[in-house]
C-alpha cells in the first residue's frame, strides 16, 4: 500500500530532526503514544524526548516560547491542534516572529514553521473547520504553504525550516489519510509533473498542452475536489481541464507561471475559504500585476459562501465548496 | 550542577561612582527627550521611565553578558543600565546615523546582542520562556530577564507564560515595576488581587522590594538569582516604584499633590542628600555631555535602513 500524506509529512518531520540537533517541535497532546490530534506527530517524543514539548492549552505561550528559540538561534516547529486556534497567537506571530526579522534594523533569521491544520467536511463546527489562511495574506516576513499531497514533505519540509523566516505550512486535514502522490499518472486519465525548477508548482492534466483548456489553480487541500471536477468535466462534458497546484501561497510566485497562464481559455482559482478577502482575490490581483493589469483572459475565483460553517453535513456541504460547486461554476462559464 | 565563572558583566563594577553616573544618565536622558518633544524635535512617541531608574541600574552589575534581556515600551532605562549608550539610542530616537537600530525600531523597539525590547504588553514572557529553554539546555547559567509592569498582568500571555516556566523549570526573571498606574489607569481599577498571590499560584519564586537602596537591592537578589541560574527556577521579583513622569508625552492625568508625594519617594533626593559634592560633579558631568551629544545628534544626516527587499 502507497504511503499516505500523514505518514509522508510525520517521516519528514523524524527525517528532519534526527539530521538537526537544533530542532524543536512543540504542541499540545504530541507525546507518544497519542502523537497529535492527527497523529502527525507520532513518534517523534520517543526519538527526540528533550526537545518535543508537549504543551498546556496555551496557544501564545507556545507561539512564544517559539519564537524565543528561534531568537536564540534554535529552530521551532509550532504544532497547532486546529487552525481555528492560530488566532490564539495572532500576536505572537504577526507583532513578534515575522516582524522581529526586520524591525530592529537589520535582518535577523528566524527558523520558525508553524504547522496548521486547516478545513471543513468533517462535521466538526464552526470553530474547528476554518480555513485560516486568508488571514495571513500581506504579513511581511511571513511565507505560507500549504500541505499538497503532489509535493514531497521530506523535500519541503527541511526547506521551509531553514528559509530565514517565519513559515506557516497549512494542512487541509482531509489530506492526511489520502495517498502521497507525485510525477506520473494519479489515475486512468490525469498524470502530475512539476512546471518549475525548483517544484513549487504542480500541475495534474490529461495532456500537457495548455493551449485552450480551463486551468483551476488551487491549494493542496483542494485537489482531490478539483480532480473529482476534472474527470466529471472531461467525461460529461468533454472540457478539459488542467490543475495546478501551488506549494507556496504567499507570496504568490505567479511569475513562473507567466508563460503557461495566458495560454489557458479560462482561468478559475479554488479555494475552501469563505468568501470575502480571500487567497484568490490575492493571487488575481497578483497575476494582474505581472501582466501590468492586462491579463488576456477571465479570472473566476471560487470558495465558499460567506457563513460560518456548519456541522450537519448536508449544512456543511451546502456551506464548503465541493466538487459539484466547481462543476458548475467551470461549466457555468464554458457555455 | 555547577556553573561556568561568569563573564565580566556588561557594566563597570558597582562603585557609587558608577551607579550615579548611571542613575543620572538615565534621568538626564529622560528629561532631554521629554525637552526634544516640548520643543518640536523629536517624531513619534516616547515613554519615560522617570523615579523608576534605580531598577535596571540595581541589576546591572547581577547580570551576565550571556543573560537574555526583555525591555518594554518603558525600556530607555533598561537598555542604558545594560549598555551605557545613550549615543546610539538617542540617534534611534532621532532618527539619525548611528542610531542602534538604524531608526527603524525607535523608542520601543530595540536590539542590541542579547537584549530585546518589544511594544505590545506581555508579548515578552513567551519569548523569554523559548530563550530560557535554551539556556538551560546551554548549561552556562544564563538567564533571561523579563522586564514588566503591573498593568501588563492584564494579558493573559504573561500567566500562560508563567504557568510553563514553572512547569518546566526554565531560567526566566520576571522583572515587575509596579509604579501603581497602567498609562492613566490606576492599579485599583486594573488588578484585583495581588502580584505575590499570583505568583504564589503557580508556586513561583517571589521576592518583594521597596525602596531604592542600591546596595540592599542587590543584596537581597544576589542568592536569588544564583538559585535561578544553578536550579532553574524562575523568579518573579516585584519592585514598589513610582512613575514620576506622564505615560508618554503630556498626558499626566494624576494631580500635583499627588505627584508631590510620589516624589518624596525619589531616589535622587536621597542620593543626593546623602553623596552632595559627588552628586553634583557628576550631575553636572553627565548634564554636559547629554548637552552636546544631542547637538552633536542633531546635525547628523538621517538613519539608513539598509533593507533588504525580497
Amino acid at each position: 500500500m502507497s504511503e499516505r500524506v500523514v505518514e509522508n509529512l510525520n517521516r519528514s518531520l523524524k527525517a528532519l530532526m534526527a539530521a538537526d540537533a537544533s530542532v524543536y517541535f512543540i504542541g499540545e497532546d504530541v507525546l507518544d503514544p497519542y502523537g497529535g490530534a492527527f497523529k502527525v506527530s507520532r513518534g517523534l517524543s520517543g526519538s527526540f524526548p528533550e526537545r518535543v514539548f508537549s504543551t498546556p492549552i496555551s496557544e501564545a505561550g507556545i507561539m512564544g516560547l517559539a519564537g524565543g528559540l528561534a531568537l536564540a538561534g534554535q529552530k521551532a516547529i509550532v504544532e497547532l491542534m486546529f487552525g481555528d486556534f492560530i488566532f490564539l497567537a495572532f500576536d505572537q506571530i504577526i507583532n513578534f516572529a515575522s516582524k522581529s526579522v526586520t524591525m530592529y534594523g537589520e535582518t535577523l533569521p528566524y527558523h520558525l514553521l508553524v504547522r496548521c491544520p486547516v478545513g471543513g467536511n468533517r462535521g466538526y463546527g464552526a470553530t474547528h473547520s476554518q480555513s485560516v489562511q486568508k488571514f495571513f495574506i500581506g504579513i511581511p516576513n511571513l511565507a505560507l504553504y500549504e500541505l499538497s499531497p503532489l509535493h514531497d514533505n521530506n523535500v519541503w519540509i527541511p526547506k521551509l525550516m531553514n528559509c530565514g523566516q517565519p513559515c506557516v505550512l497549512f494542512e487541509n486535514k482531509i489530506l492526511y489519510t489520502q495517498p502521497q502522490l507525485g510525477p506520473g499518472p494519479v489515475d486512468d486519465l490525469f498524470q502530475v509533473d512539476f512546471l518549475d525548477a525548483a517544484g513549487l508548482m504542480a500541475r495534474a492534466c490529461i495532456e500537457p498542452d495548455p493551449a485552450g483548456k480551463v486551468l483551476l489553480l488551487a491549494p493542496g487541500g483542494m485537489f482531490h475536489a478539483c480532480l473529482k471536477a476534472a474527470r466529471q468535466l472531461f467525461l460529461e462534458q468533454e472540457i478539459e481541464v488542467q490543475i495546478v497546484v501551488p506549494l507556496q501561497l504567499y507570496p504568490f510566485p505567479a511569475e513562473s507561471l507567466r508563460e503557461l497562464l495566458p495560454q489557458y481559455r479560462a482561468i478559475h482559482v479554488v479555494e475552501e475559504s469563505t468568501a470575502g478577502g480571500t487567497w484568490g482575490a490575492e493571487v488575481t490581483a497578483t497575476i494582474q500585476k505581472i501582466f501590468a493589469g492586462n491579463f488576456p483572459r477571465p479570472i473566476h475565483l471560487i470558495h465558499s459562501l460567506d457563513s460560518i460553517i456548519p456541522s450537519a453535513r448536508h449544512l456543511e456541504s451546502e456551506v464548503l465548496v465541493q466538487p459539484d460547486t466547481i462543476v458548475k461554476a467551470v461549466s457555468g462559464r464554458a457555455t | 550542577m555547577t556553573i561556568s565563572a561568569s563573564p565580566p558583566p556588561i557594566a563597570a563594577a558597582a562603585t557609587l561612582q558608577a551607579d550615579l553616573q548611571l542613575l543620572l544618565l538615565i534621568r538626564h536622558f529622560e528629561n532631554l527627550l521629554l525637552d526634544l518633544f516640548d520643543t518640536g524635535k523629536l517624531n513619534g512617541t516616547t515613554h519615560t521611565c522617570l523615579g523608576q531608574e534605580y531598577i535596571p541600574v540595581a541589576l546591572t552589575p547581577l547580570l551576565r553578558a550571556d543573560d537574555y534581556i526583555f525591555s518594554n515600551h518603558r525600556g530607555h532605562g533598561h537598555y542604558l543600565a545594560r549598555f551605557g549608550d545613550p549615543e546610539g539610542l538617542l540617534a534611534e530616537i532621532m532618527g539619525k546615523a548611528g542610531a542602534v537600530c538604524h531608526g527603524v525600531g525607535g523608542s520601543q523597539h530595540i536590539k542590541r546582542g542579547r537584549y530585546l525590547s518589544t511594544g505590545v504588553q506581555g508579548e515578552s514572557l513567551p519569548v523569554a520562556n523559548g530563550v530560557a529553554v535554551h539556556l538551560k539546555c546551554e548549561g552556562k547559567g544564563g538567564v533571561a530577564v523579563a522586564y514588566i509592569g503591573d498593568g501588563t498582568w492584564g494579558q493573559g500571555a504573561v500567566y500562560e507564560a508563567l504557568n510553563m516556566a514553572k512547569l518546566w523549570s526554565l531560567p526566566v526573571v520576571v522583572v515587575v515595576e509596579n509604579n501603581h498606574i497602567a498609562q492613566t489607569t490606576s492599579q485599583a481599577r486594573n488588578m484585583a488581587g495581588s502580584i505575590a498571590k499570583r505568583a504564589a499560584a503557580f508556586d513561583v519564586d517571589f521576592i518583594h522590594i521597596d525602596g531604592s537602596d542600591l546596595e540592599a537591592i542587590r543584596q537581597t537578589l544576589t542568592p536569588a538569582l544564583a538559585r535561578v541560574r544553578t536550579q532553574h527556577q524562575p523568579l518573579v521579583i516585584e519592585f514598589e516604584t513610582q512613575r514620576l513622569g506622564p505615560h508618554s508625552k503630556g498626558d499626566d492625568t494624576r494631580s500635583t499633590e499627588m505627584l508631590a508625594e510620589l516624589k518624596r519617594h525619589d531616589w535622587h533626593a536621597r542620593y543626593q542628600a546623602a553623596h552632595p559634592e559627588l552628586f553634583q560633579t557628576v550631575e553636572r558631568e553627565i548634564q554636559t555631555k547629554l548637552a552636546g551629544l544631542q547637538q552633536e545628534i542633531e546635525k547628523r544626516p538621517p538613519a539608513k535602513w539598509l533593507r533588504k527587499t525580497a
